[in-house]
């Protein structure tokens, strides 16, 4: 196997599977997609590139439980951004913070200040609604209303105030066609979209989220739930939005985060021995190529090559 | 330009920034709806008591404690109301003893012995019992059942005329109107409340004791005695309770087939009064004091059946909540 | 060489005696106990379809009632009693049931866990066993000693027979609604009264409208709430707002007693109006569930 080149990666092979557990193959990239960034690049983006969010050293807390601990980042914009990490670490708390998806749960605290766009999201005078409306999230399990396909992906625009029906329809058309679902649904728009295999419940639900024309599409591991080959149409999708969003997706697949996401921050978990309680930090936050074939932490180093979670 | 709400970063550091929004005020608003209809539960029923029985107070301040007397006598301005207050309690004891063998019957016949498929007619008989109105029953009670039933009744005082305790029970009929015949019909009509509740209460018997009991090779008899029976025995007494409470309010069917005569009497086949049959009956043409009294009678109805739905609510609600914490 | 012992007789029958016979008695007793209750209830409806069928007929259902003493003795109709009780009933149910859905969605969305919720909760399930009566005698002391009899005070005394019923099977049909909706839902920047109202409230919409028409049958044939708020008259009344006013019940109950053969002959066609009326309230809500719940147990 070759040794990477630290500059470009368009040499790079797929990890073979490891027989003899004594040889840690270096987990190598998929040469698939180009539209990821090299690490050089992405460098550079950190000075010239918008920060859409500043996560600065939160922890989420629900009652007395500490949840997370700890976090600062930065996510860039349109960037796609993997959380990762073992369960129990925090990567869907830190998630649902962004868009204020937290103050759903009684008891739920978040201290330390996440920004969005340079303005704090936890201020008393900040509305989760307008969050929402600019961050949206797509779920693991795929919820469509129990209403037709259009309503589905009309809802979002109607709760704004728009009902010209024609605006609707270009809405509605638009959004579709860019989660890759207009050609199979577009003559049963009228149906329930609870009648949609799995796969494509999700694109409508993602449909349904860019309805609304948000700056941010939060992604809590849309395609756990889903076969390998609604997978690849997921993360398809995902390269085909970049342009205009930024994405953050948590995974729990290693290959789906190297195969899609810029940036990746892993996390894990640290147990108190004392109370008996796990709690949620962040390890590392690195270019992608850059943190599986090279971690500076340790524990990273052992995720990614297999010896944990 | 579509009135989607679109985050601009160019957007100039002077307009209003766009995370900031007040609460819309319809959203407060609902809240408060919601909320007020919420509260008008315990609106209604503090109004109940309030009114009632400020209605009923030249009762209570006039009689005392003679109100629980046997001694009413409208013409005569005497409202000892005891009269009432016994053929409550006799026509509800009556009906619980026929109807919660048979609600607790079928409810076990439902959850354990019928398969799925024929359990949906059953419980639609159950529904159609359900529905039948009060005044039907009291119709059909007092033009069919209570002339049939009386023959029955002149039967069964021949034959234990004289005898020790049975004797004095059932002494012979002067029609079919009576204590007995509304306490029949008052078990048809609670049987369905407390089938349905047992039902519940046997459903959270885990199935994993059920199981246990089967396979330690014992009959169905055996595993409902050892299995079914010690968890759901707090939950059917919540269930008779409840029921309990149904026969002490129900009104119409009473009112038609007890017989209209306000007498202590043991002698179930003779005709009686109770507390609902008497305000049905008589309020109409009330006035001044009598009014007041058969006010403060309902009352004395509101109190009752309110402290024995808490009481059986409580139970309920305790072996409920086993099922879905514990 | 070993000796190949007698294999034991191994007996896998029903075990014998006592146990198997008490085993028999009891699901003989569970059985007698269903055909003891569709005894009665085959013979109230034979009766009434027997007794009513030979009275019903388009002009009863539409003529008046005619008086005893009048000849040539007949049933005549009960017009008066049937447009009392659709339109009281309506009135109720126009009255409890969105204030019992709305009761529904503050125990379920808004302030359900909390100590206010739980009261709310239980108090709503005790108001399901006041007694009709009562509810009658609370009406008449605050309403109709102040305005009067009317169709209105016994839409409010049938109301507030509906409204626990109606908060109870809607808090159960709300619960069952997934939270993925909600959370779906807020997460496109719904307010909580948009949620509920354009997702939450529509999922659970079936089992909401089932349940309220079973209120609505219950209420169809109450008398004792009717008895001193609508003062029971022979005529019709079609201001369901003022003066008095009669219902099917209410007549039924008032014929029970008179001896005139017309009027207990007209008391069965109007016993099995009011059955039919609440059957097909009944199969009616069976419909909607069948065919419109989406999310039940």
């Amino acid at each position: 196997m070759e040794q990477p080149d630290q500059d470009t990666v368009t040499n790079l092979q797929r990890a073979e599977p490891t027989t003899q557990p004594e040889v840690q193959p270096k987990l190598h990239l998929d040469t698939q997609q180009d539209a990821r960034l090299s690490s050089a690049a992405l460098e550079k983006a950190e000075e010239t590139t918008e920060h859409i969010f500043d996560i600065k050293n939160v922890s989420v807390y629900y009652g007395s439980f500490r949840a997370v601990t700890d976090v600062s980042l930065t996510i860039y914009e349109n960037e796609i951004t993997a959380f990762i990490g073992p369960s129990g670490c925090g990567k869907t708390t830190v998630l649902r913070s962004l868009n204020r998806m937290n103050d759903l749960v009684v008891g739920a605290r978040v201290e330390g200040d996440i920004q969005y766009r340079g303005r704090s999201l936890y201020r008393k005078d900040v509305s989760p609604i307008a969050v929402r409306r600019r961050i949206g999230m797509v779920f693991q399990k795929p919820n469509p209303f129990p209403k037709s396909i259009y309503d589905n992906v009309a809802y979002g625009p109607r709760i704004n105030g728009e009902h010209n029906k024609k605006r609707l329809d270009e809405i509605v058309e638009r959004s579709l066609r860019q989660a890759a679902l207009w050609d199979e649904v577009k003559d049963r728009l009228g149906k329930s979209g609870l009648g949609l295999s799995g796969g494509q419940a999700q694109r409508l639900c993602i449909a349904r989220t860019l309805a609304v024309e948000p700056d941010v599409v939060l992604m809590d591991e849309p395609a756990s739930a889903l076969d390998p080959i609604a997978t690849g149409a997921i993360e398809d999708l995902m390269r085909e939005i970049k342009s205009r969003y930024t994405i953050v997706i948590v995974t729990h697949n290693m290959q789906q985060a190297t195969r899609v996401s810029d940036r990746t921050a892993f996390y894990s978990v640290l147990i108190n021995p004392k109370s008996d309680t796990r709690t949620g930090t962040l390890v590392e936050y690195a270019p992608t190529a850059q943190l599986f074939e090279d971690p500076s932490d340790e524990r990273t180093k052992a995720y990614v090559t297999g010896r944990m979670g | 330009m579509s009135t989607v709400a679109q985050a601009d970063p160019a957007a100039p550091a002077g307009s209003a920034h766009p995370l900031e929004q007040r609460r819309p005020l319809g959203d407060r608003g609902f809240q408060i709806l919601a909320l007020a209809s919420g509260l008008l539960v315990l609106v209604i029923l503090v109004l109940i008591a309030v009114s009632t029985t400020q209605q009923a107070s030249s009762w209570f301040s006039t009689e005392g404690w003679k109100i629980f007397t046997n001694n009413w006598n409208p013409p005569a301005n005497q409202f000892g109301a005891l009269a009432f207050i016994y053929g409550t309690a006799v026509t509800a004891i009556i009906a619980l003893i026929m109807a919660v063998p048979v609600s607790v019957g079928i409810a076990l016949l439902l959850t354990e012995v019928v398969p799925y498929r024929w359990s949906r007619p059953i419980v639609y008989v159950i529904d159609l019992l359900a529905v039948v109105p009060s005044v039907v029953w009291g119709l059909w009670g007092i033009l069919v059942f209570a002339p049939w039933i009386q023959h029955i009744y002149a039967h069964i005082a021949n034959v234990v005329n004289g005898v020790w305790v049975l004797g004095p029970l059932f002494g012979p009929p002067t029609s079919g109107a009576s204590f007995f015949t509304a306490g029949i019909i008052l078990a048809f009509m609670i049987t369905p409340i407390v089938t349905s509740l047992s039902r519940e209460v046997i459903a959270t018997v885990p199935a994993i004791d059920k199981e246990g009991a089967y396979a330690l090779g014992a009959t169905r008899l055996e595993m409902i005695r050892g299995a079914v029976w010690p968890h759901s025995q707090g939950g059917i007494v919540g269930a008779v309770l409840l029921g309990l409470g149904r026969a002490m309010g129900e009104t119409i069917a009473v009112a038609l087939v007890i017989g209209s005569s306000a007498v202590i009497t043991s002698h179930l086949f003779a005709p009686g009064y109770n507390m609902p049959a008497v305000i049905a009956n008589e309020f109409g043409e009330a006035s001044g004091e009598f009014r007041a009294a058969l006010m403060g009678l309902g009352v004395l109805l509101f109190v009752f059946t309110i402290i024995v739905n808490i009481i059986a609510r409580g139970i309920v609600e305790r072996s409920a909540r086993r099922k879905r914490g514990a | 060489m070993a000796v190949i012992a007698e294999p034991r007789q191994i007996d896998l029958r029903e075990p014998k005696g006592w146990r198997r016979t008490s085993n028999r008695i009891a699901t003989v007793l569970m059985v007698t106990s269903f055909i003891l209750v569709i005894i009665p209830l085959g013979f109230v409806l034979f009766t009434v379809i027997a007794k009513g069928a030979s009275v019903i007929s388009w002009s009863f259902l539409t003529g008046q009632p005619i008086p005893p003493n009048v000849l040539p003795a007949g049933v005549g109709g009960m017009w008066p009693a049937v447009l009392g009780t659709i339109e009281i009933t309506a009135l109720a149910a126009v009255i409890a049931v969105p204030l019992g859905i709305l009761g529904a969605v503050y125990l379920n969305e808004y302030g359900g866990r909390g100590p206010l919720g739980a009261l709310i909760g239980f108090m709503s399930d005790v108001m399901t066993g006041v007694p009709s009566i009562v509810m009658g005698l609370f009406i008449f002391s605050i309403w109709v000693l102040h305005f009067g009899y009317s169709g209105l005070a016994g839409a409010l005394a049938l109301g507030c027979l509906m409204l626990p019923v109606v908060i109870r099977s809607s808090y159960e049909m709300l619960r069952l609604v997934p939270n993925s909706l909600r959370e779906g839902s807020y997460a496109l920047g719904a307010t909580k009264s948009r949620v509920t109202v354009t997702v939450v409230l529509p999922a659970a919409i079936g089992g909401i409208v089932s349940g309220a028409l079973l209120a609505v049958a219950r209420a169809a044939g109450e008398t004792a709430p009717l008895l001193f708020t609508i003062l029971t008259v022979t005529y019709a009344n079609p201001n369901v707002f003022s003066g008095p006013n009669t219902s099917l019940p209410s007549q039924i109950f008032s014929n029970a007693t008179q001896p005139y053969t017309g009027a207990q002959a007209r008391g069965w066609g109007a016993a099995l109006t009011l059955i039919a009326i609440c059957f097909i309230l009944m199969i009616a809500a069976r419909i909607v569930t069948a065919r419109f719940t989406r999310y039940s147990r």
